[in-house]
């Protein structure tokens, strides 16, 4: 009786997960969705404090002190964490979902019976979540470090591919003689820990910082997985379609990520980004030309239609307020100005668009790749502002460069093209851009924030 | 593969709910605009926080002179439950910024 009653309250808040997940995919009801999906998961922690429970100690004081030093963390991290590091924290947040997910692993294998048999189903479930809890733990925490720049691409183990093959067979083998073991032997779990740890860290280390927001996805996905099997083991449908709700969504929103790059997932993972080749055209004498601020506020004023192509350096120097300043500027003296949103633009899909909308810059004059490449053939003036490889033309031109088949902004069509760059160094994929040295391309150096700076107060002025 | 036949045989109910839960999933995903991918992400790994619910049950079962139990569970809820408060708080501050600018 009491157990309908709670399958019943359970699925309440699953439907208020779905209905949350299917709003959070429209601009207009998002935030709803968000609100929806929260207090569906509120409502099953509650359900989950209260329902009967045989042989209950309840530990309420445990409980409620692990709810609140949780609440008041996130809080304090999600007011604080500014809007260009969200992809790092949303990265950190899952690391910490997996590392729940391995802590209730190991309780799991602790409190097994001595005398029992290990090969049951339940804990086939609880090696696998102890496996996948590691792995989206210390790979999330790694993610993490790249992105922050704690960590450097150039930090590879040798034989990186060798190392995550001999660490999975030793993994899985290792698996399979502990459940075939007659009783528990708790050392075994505790080298499995460790060796699943360091996987966690062997195979997200090799692959390059550009790639991160997929191996964020895919790691997201991990710790659904994770949730779901941790569901498995309590029979709990709560987290048995949460965690595989998260799961499907990590795994298609990872899809849609590689197909923006066009390459695969496995091209993602086992790499090749990035140490293929040396850096094309590095080494030639070519010559760029220098902008001047005068010059260009002039251009700017007098053009009709300017594009705006914002990159993971305007983030960095959170200059996308100056962005919009300079864009009401020029709105004000009848220019058109626009930006062009590559999918992968920033660090994550929509990266972009968030700290925009942050400037206040309207939803309708953000425009996507496509359109934006049937526009610019049109345009006055594409300002790329701290973006490198999403305009690369060897993207298209040249077969042996690693980022040969991605689309990419054609901002060459345009008539002319100023790129705001802090230096000639390549972008995150390491390789020269010819744009730069192209008949109709201006360079204007600086951080992106004082040449923005500099530039509005020329056209206030001009 | 006994074991594995005994685990199919024993959880029918809850492979044709997990069987459900991916297509589901799938189909209520598919369809977001890339404007939006940063805060679904965002708003999904909140959800994967509900693992918080194990560690819960996992407390409230275990003996109150456990410590070892009582405190790695402690850990996992506290672990949890900032994935779950942190992720919606972000995914909140991340869609307010929608709203300010459709009020203009």
């Amino acid at each position: 009786m009491a157990i309908t009653i709670v399958d019943t309250l359970y699925l309440i808040a699953i439907i208020l997960f779905i209905v949350g997940l299917k709003r959070l995919s429209s601009p207009d009801t998002a935030r709803d969705g968000n609100l929806i999906a929260a207090f569906g998961m509120g409502f099953a922690i509650v359900v989950t404090l209260v329902y009967p429970m045989e042989g209950n100690n309840n530990n309420y004081i445990w409980i409620a002190g692990g709810l609140l030093l949780g609440s008041l963390v996130g809080l304090i991290a999600a007011k604080r964490v500014p809007m260009t590091a969200m992809p790092e924290m949303v990265s950190l947040f899952n690391g910490l979902g997996g590392a729940s997910t391995m802590l209730i692993a190991i309780v799991e294998f602790y409190n097994y019976p001595a005398d029992q048999s290990l090969l049951s189903g339940q804990m086939i479930t609880t090696d696998f979540a102890l496996f996948v809890g590691c792995i989206s733990f210390t790979g999330s925490l790694i993610a993490y470090g790249k992105l922050q720049g704690f960590l450097r691409d150039s930090w590879v183990l040798p034989f990186p591919k060798l190392i995550n093959m001999v660490l999975l067979i030793a993994i899985i083998g290792l698996s399979i003689y502990l459940l075939n073991l007659p009783s528990l032997d708790f050392n075994y779990v505790l080298i499995l820990l460790v060796l699943s740890l360091i996987y966690g860290i062997t195979f997200v280390t090799p692959i390059g910082g550009g790639d991160m927001p997929v191996v964020i996805s895919l790691l997201n996905s991990f710790t659904g997985l994770g949730a779901a099997l941790a569901g498995l083991i309590y029979s709990n449908q709560v987290m048995l379609v949460g965690g595989i709700l998260v799961g499907a969504s990590g795994t298609i929103l990872t899809i849609l990520m590689c197909q923006a790059m066009n390459r695969s997932l496995f091209n993602v993972l086992v790499g090749g980004f990035t140490s293929t080749g040396p850096a094309a055209g590095g080494s030639r004498e070519e010559v760029v030309k220098e902008a001047s601020l005068a010059d260009l506020a002039i251009q700017l004023k007098y053009s009709k239609k300017v594009y705006i192509v914002p990159g993971y350096g305007l983030a960095v120097a959170q200059a996308q307020h100056l962005c919009s300043e300079l864009d009401n500027l020029l709105e004000a003296e009848g220019v058109s100005v626009k930006y062009a949103i590559h999918p992968v633009a920033g660090r994550m899909p929509g990266h972009m668009n968030v700290l925009l909308a942050e400037a206040n810059v309207p939803y309708p004059k953000l425009i996507d790749l496509e359109d934006a490449n049937k526009d610019f053939p049109s345009t006055d003036v594409v300002l790329v502002i701290g973006a490198n490889d999403v305009v690369n033309p060897a993207a298209k031109e040249d077969p042996s460069s690693p980022i040969y088949g991605m689309p990419i902004l054609d901002v060459e069509l345009a008539k002319s093209i100023v790129i705001l760059k802090r230096s000639m160094s390549p972008g995150y994929a390491g390789i020269q851009n010819q744009l730069f040295f192209g008949e109709r391309s201006r360079m204007l150096f600086g951080n992106a924030k004082s040449s923005l700076q500099k530039l509005v107060d020329e056209v206030g002025n001009a | 593969m006994e074991a594995l036949i005994q685990l199919l045989g024993d959880n029918l109910q809850m492979i044709y709910i997990l069987v459900f839960a991916i297509l589901l999933g799938t189909e209520v995903i598919s369809k977001v605009p890339s404007v939006l991918h940063t805060p679904l992400m965002s708003g999904a790994n909140a959800i994967s926080g509900v693992v918080v619910i194990g560690a819960i049950i996992l407390i409230r079962q275990a003996a109150s002179d456990d410590y070892l139990v009582l405190i790695l569970g402690f850990c996992g809820i506290a672990l949890a439950m900032t994935n779950v408060v942190g992720g919606y708080a972000v995914t909140h501050r991340m869609l307010d910024m929608f709203k300010k600018k459709k009020k203009d």
